[in-house]
């Protein structure tokens, strides 16, 4: 126990700042993810078969990669595609992006892949009625998409949204590699350090057993919330 | 676009591919050993087993498994009684840690999937195989056993591609797959893309190829 004073006897602070970045690098990937599949969702789900195509290489490549795989892409690869466009525009002084960005950013990408096949699918779930009746009630376009079709998605998505917040929190873990110091990469210092694996990575584990419990309890609360009505629906 | 990079690692990284494989195909093996154990176990009366299964199923899929790696690896080689027993040959090698750690993830996974493969069946089979006067233990195997596992193909399936992408991790503790290798190239060529486009192509061929079997499986037995 004494591994876990704060201050300079022991690890409790430098693990208590990792856990908390853990937090953020999930909440800014998850953000991030939602934004890539409020872009493809509408290609995959659109008539043209051009756009469907891009969206549907984006979801299959991202979910049939290895996560560790797409990280070392962006880990080698990031500041040089980013020196590439910056030399474009006359920049040629060499870019280091911060693990943080790059770190997200990359989780990001594979958590928005899995969150555009969750939209795809409320969207696609939501009965055909619907369309029609706000069609024959003369809605525009905005209107019918903000008050009829993206409340009843947002219901239906809330569970699988779920299990893609968990999967983004525990790939979050394989940041680690990249040197951002989150819980994982935090343990493996104090674990080389203290000479005590066991204890730093058990710890680790129970680090994350309470971020999963406790986001299992704030969706099943949602759920909860956003289900209310007839028949659950 | 280095190309002859592209060409040259091919090679390499279909061996790699190899170990992959290895570590796949021992992990599903034992996983499923041990999800049928914990399945069982989630399905009888007694409660204590039912929370012990619980338990590890809460436990595996609650955390990320590079940490159960890690603790596989790097932790129990800490504690001075199991260096003196005989799992310690077992133990020491990064290789069978990572299929114990594997096997127990999708152990755990597997576990679920055939927990909730059990709990659809409709009672009334079990029932009518009863009032024919079949035995319990024939009931299971001929039964249960058959359905559950139509049941069960498309989520194992998903499990299955969750694992392939899971044995990258061992490249963290120092075993060359596939992973390891692209990683290995990445770092001495400092050409991500090209890695990236072979390796991930090989994943993506695995991928497609699992997802057709399951595919073919499924119309196989019938399952809609």
């Amino acid at each position: 126990m004494e591994l876990l004073y704060f201050g300079s006897k022991g690890w409790g602070d430098e693990l208590f700042i990792a856990f908390l970045m853990t937090i953020a690098v999930s909440l800014t990937a998850m953000f991030i993810g939602i934004f890539f599949s409020i872009i493809f969702t509408p290609l995959k789900l659109s008539k043209n078969k051009f756009l469907n195509f891009i969206s549907n290489s984006y979801t299959t490549i991202i979910r049939g990669v290895p996560e560790l795989l797409v990280i070392y892409l962006f880990f080698f690869g990031g500041s040089g595609a980013i020196m590439f466009v910056a030399s474009m525009f006359g920049y040629n002084e060499y870019i280091e992006i911060n693990a943080f960005i790059t770190g997200s950013f990359a989780i990001g990408v594979i958590s928005g892949a899995y969150s555009t096949e969750v939209f795809r699918g409320a969207i696609q779930s939501i009965d055909i009625g619907q369309f029609e009746a706000s069609k024959a009630l003369g809605f525009n376009k905005y209107i019918y998409f903000l008050k009829v079709i993206l409340p009843q998605m947002l219901r239906l998505a809330l569970p699988n949204l779920s299990n893609v917040w968990q999967i983004t929190l525990k790939d979050t873990s394989l940041i680690s590699v990249t040197g951002l110091v989150e819980i994982m990469r935090q343990s493996y210092i104090a674990a080389g350090s203290t000479r005590d694996p066991l204890f730093f990575y058990s710890f680790a584990a129970f680090l994350y057993l309470i971020l999963t419990f406790l986001s299992m309890k704030i969706f099943n609360k949602l759920e909860k919330t956003y289900t209310r009505g007839p028949n659950g629906f | 676009m280095d190309f002859d990079l592209m060409i040259n690692s091919f090679p390499k990284l279909l061996i790699a591919t190899l170990t992959t494989l290895k570590l796949l195909s021992l992990s599903l093996i034992f996983g499923l050993i041990i999800g049928l154990f914990f399945a069982i176990l989630r399905l009888s009366k007694n409660t204590i087993f039912q929370k012990f299964a619980y338990s590890f199923s809460y436990l595996f899929r609650g955390t990320p498994l590079l940490v159960q790696i890690f603790i596989i690896y790097f932790g129990l080689g800490q504690i001075e009684y199991l260096r003196s027993t005989f799992l310690w040959t077992v133990l020491k090698e990064p290789y069978w840690c990572a299929i114990i750690a594997f096997s127990l993830n999708t152990g755990a996974y597997t576990s679920e999937i055939l927990r909730s493969a059990f709990q659809t069946i409709k009672p009334g089979l079990i029932e009518a195989g009863k009032s024919l006067g079949i035995s319990s233990k024939i009931i299971f195997y001929k039964i249960q056993i058959p359905i559950a596992i139509k049941q069960s193909l498309p989520a194992y399936g998903n499990e299955i591609i969750l694992m392939l992408k899971g044995t990258s991790l061992a490249s963290t503790v120092t075993i060359m797959d596939l992973t390891g290798v692209s990683k290995y190239i990445i770092s001495t060529t400092f050409k991500p893309v090209e890695v990236f486009i072979v390796a991930g192509g090989i994943y993506l061929f695995m991928t497609f190829l699992i997802h057709n079997f399951i595919k073919f499986s499924e119309k196989k037995m019938g399952t809609n």
